[in-house]
């Protein structure tokens, strides 16, 4: 067994994030591809179009964001959308290390359909089938797109939109209001 | 069985590392379902197809223990989901809810005060020991260790009292609050801590004695389940199995939270990749661990007393908790936390737990619950680690693996 090697630091995660932004932000306009800013407190999102989604993946691919940390879901029946985000960053480059960007899509909430990334970052691969059982987003061209968490059934009922409301469920329920209360 | 099967592996081997080779199959694939009751597997199911006893294929089928952790986030307001989240892993309660915790401060504009900072670091270190331990503990029963077993989960049982002494619970402490910790130190605490610290150290090398350097733990575990630095980094994979594969990363060095960069520690890599080298991460962050718990203790020791919740709402304490808080060191939950607003934003909030990586992405609409929560826990990110690691190896290397990747279903499922 070698000896163990450190990881070194401590590091500023600002000048990172710092970093990483504009690293993504070079990439996705040496490829050409239009995008808006959306902030957040640690991250950025960067989104883009969704028929540009997969030459922006691969121009953050090979600015050195390696993997996917969370694939992010998020349903807005309100303006009738379901934004999906990527949420990557990088192990191997020491500029970029752990500083999250996220490269977002904004679907309609009718037919959410658009290309899996599993190609570019496997990682995304069982997170993507999570987005689909949960929100029934159509991920075309993965490898093997099923539920991951739940059962076909229960995943047929896109469980975490907003519209799935959780039922409160109590042992007095049916119950008349005046029986209740006495 | 016909049908083409696919065949993973082959990844390069960039760091000289002996990777075995699989092969596409012509005849005889069985498929082998393991789990999901399987001695020692726990609530998930692997299935393999083998040629021979040579895995080709690996699926990991997973949500056997799925407790719906975000859509319950979303309905109940900003303070309960702390105890909901903590049982995705019990016995590392405080990793587990902290990034919740640091993402909604975030979102508020509170800061933990320093005394509290360093509260939060003693239970985490606490936590990721404990945590280290079940894992051995586990690993232990793979291998058919049963002396590692019963060690493991005995000497855990010590740092559960010590955090049973600090928090009141012995698993479950729902111990950081947004703005603060809910308990300080007891009276006689530093002494049992280092009376733990002390303990563990001379165990350790009796771990090492038995188990690390045990020759057939060792030929069971070198060069078994190796993933290369490059296949690591594409996974995604996290924590100590990364730092197995000479990834260096660890939240607590990239991300420095709480009092993390006033400390004295080291982030030990491997980069073999193999299960010993992710047993060896563990074993060294034990260590480092101890040495963390130990420089906290005496800061805690030596720093008079101050309050262990933010400024802003300490102020709005009734004098009766104020008089609880200053005598006990206990802080209570106020009244309107539980159905306090949160302005509108979105936040991540990440911390490093006994298993790696943990991720929260809160969004809040300014109302009373948060409108998405989404959690990445460090094993639903290691789950994709059996799908890769897993071919080319006999079925009797699959205890090994699954043990070294230290793999924790209620975690993963969320």
């Amino acid at each position: 067994m070698s000896g163990a090697e450190l990881v070194e630091g401590p590091r500023d995660y600002e000048a990172t994030l710092k970093a990483a932004r504009a690293r993504a932000e070079s990439a996705l306009r040496e490829a050409g591809i239009s995008f808006s800013v959306e902030e957040g407190k640690g991250f950025v999102d960067l989104v883009v179009d969704v028929d540009s989604i997969v030459k922006a993946a691969e121009a953050l691919k090979n600015a050195g964001f390696t993997h996917v940390v969370s694939v992010t879901a998020v349903d807005y029946p309100k303006k009738k959308s379901i934004k999906v985000a990527y949420h990557v960053t990088s192990y191997l480059d020491p500029e970029i290390v752990g500083g999250i960007v996220g490269l977002a899509v904004y679907l309609p909430r009718e037919a959410p359909e658009m290309p899996s990334l599993s190609g570019v970052w496997v990682s995304a691969e069982f997170m993507e089938r999570e987005v689909y059982e949960f929100f029934g987003v159509t991920f075309k061209g993965h490898p093997d797109l099923r539920p991951l968490l739940l059962i076909p059934e229960l995943a047929e009922k896109r469980p975490l939109r907003k519209d799935f409301v959780v039922r409160e469920e109590s042992i007095y329920e049916g119950v008349p209001e005046r029986v209740r209360r006495g | 069985m016909s049908g083409e099967v696919r065949v993973y592996g082959g990844w390069r081997d960039d760091l000289g590392l002996k990777v075995i080779p699989t092969r596409r199959l012509a005849r005889d694939v069985y498929e082998v379902f393991i789990g999901p009751q399987h001695p020692g597997s726990g609530h998930m199911r692997i299935i393999i197809r083998v040629d021979g006893d040579v895995i080709v294929e690996a699926d990991p089928d997973i949500g056997y223990v799925h407790r719906t952790m975000e859509k319950l986030g979303e309905i109940r307001g900003w303070i309960k989901p702390i105890p909901l989240f903590e049982r995705m892993a019990i016995h590392d309660a405080c990793n587990i809810t902290l990034p919740y915790v640091r993402a909604v401060e975030k979102l508020m504009g509170v800061e933990a005060p320093l005394r509290a900072k360093y509260l939060r670091v003693l239970l985490c270190e606490i936590n990721r020991i404990a945590a280290h331990l079940y894992g051995f503990a586990i690993f232990g029963v793979f291998l058919g260790h049963s002396t590692m077993y019963m060690w493991a989960m005995g000497d855990r049982e010590v740092f559960i009292q010590l955090a049973e002494e600090l928090t009141g619970a012995r698993l479950t402490h729902s111990y950081p609050i947004p703005g603060g910790v809910r308990r300080d130190i007891p009276q006689g605490f530093p002494d049992m801590a280092r009376r733990a610290v002390k303990y563990m150290r001379k165990r350790l090398e009796e771990y090492r004695k038995i188990f690390l350097d045990n020759p057939v733990i060792r030929s069971r575990l070198e060069d078994v389940g190796v993933i290369p630095k490059r296949l690591a980094a594409e996974l995604g994979i996290v924590g100590p199995n990364a730092r197995g594969s000479g990834i260096q990363y660890d939240v607590r060095i990239i991300e420095p939270y709480e009092v993390y960069d006033e400390l004295d520690f080291e982030v030990p890599v491997y980069t073999e990749g193999d299960a010993l080298a992710r047993t060896y991460v563990r074993v060294e962050e034990i260590r480092q661990s101890l040495r963390i718990i130990e420089q906290v203790v005496e800061w805690l020791e030596k720093k008079p007393r101050e309050p262990i919740v933010d400024e802003s709402i300490y102020k709005k304490y009734p004098p009766l908790h104020k008089k609880i808080l200053e005598s006990q060191g206990r802080a209570k939950l106020l009244p309107w936390m539980a159905t306090m607003k949160v302005p509108a934003g979105r936040a991540i909030g990440r911390g490093e737990t006994g298993r790696g990586e943990i991720i929260y992405y809160v969004e809040s609409d300014g109302g009373m619950n948060p409108y998405r929560v989404r959690i990445v826990t460090p094993s639903a990110r290691n789950a994709i680690a059996f799908k890769y690691a897993l071919p080319g190896h006999r079925v009797m290397d699959l205890p090994a693996i699954y043990g070294s990747l230290d793999y924790f279903p209620p975690e993963a499922d969320r």
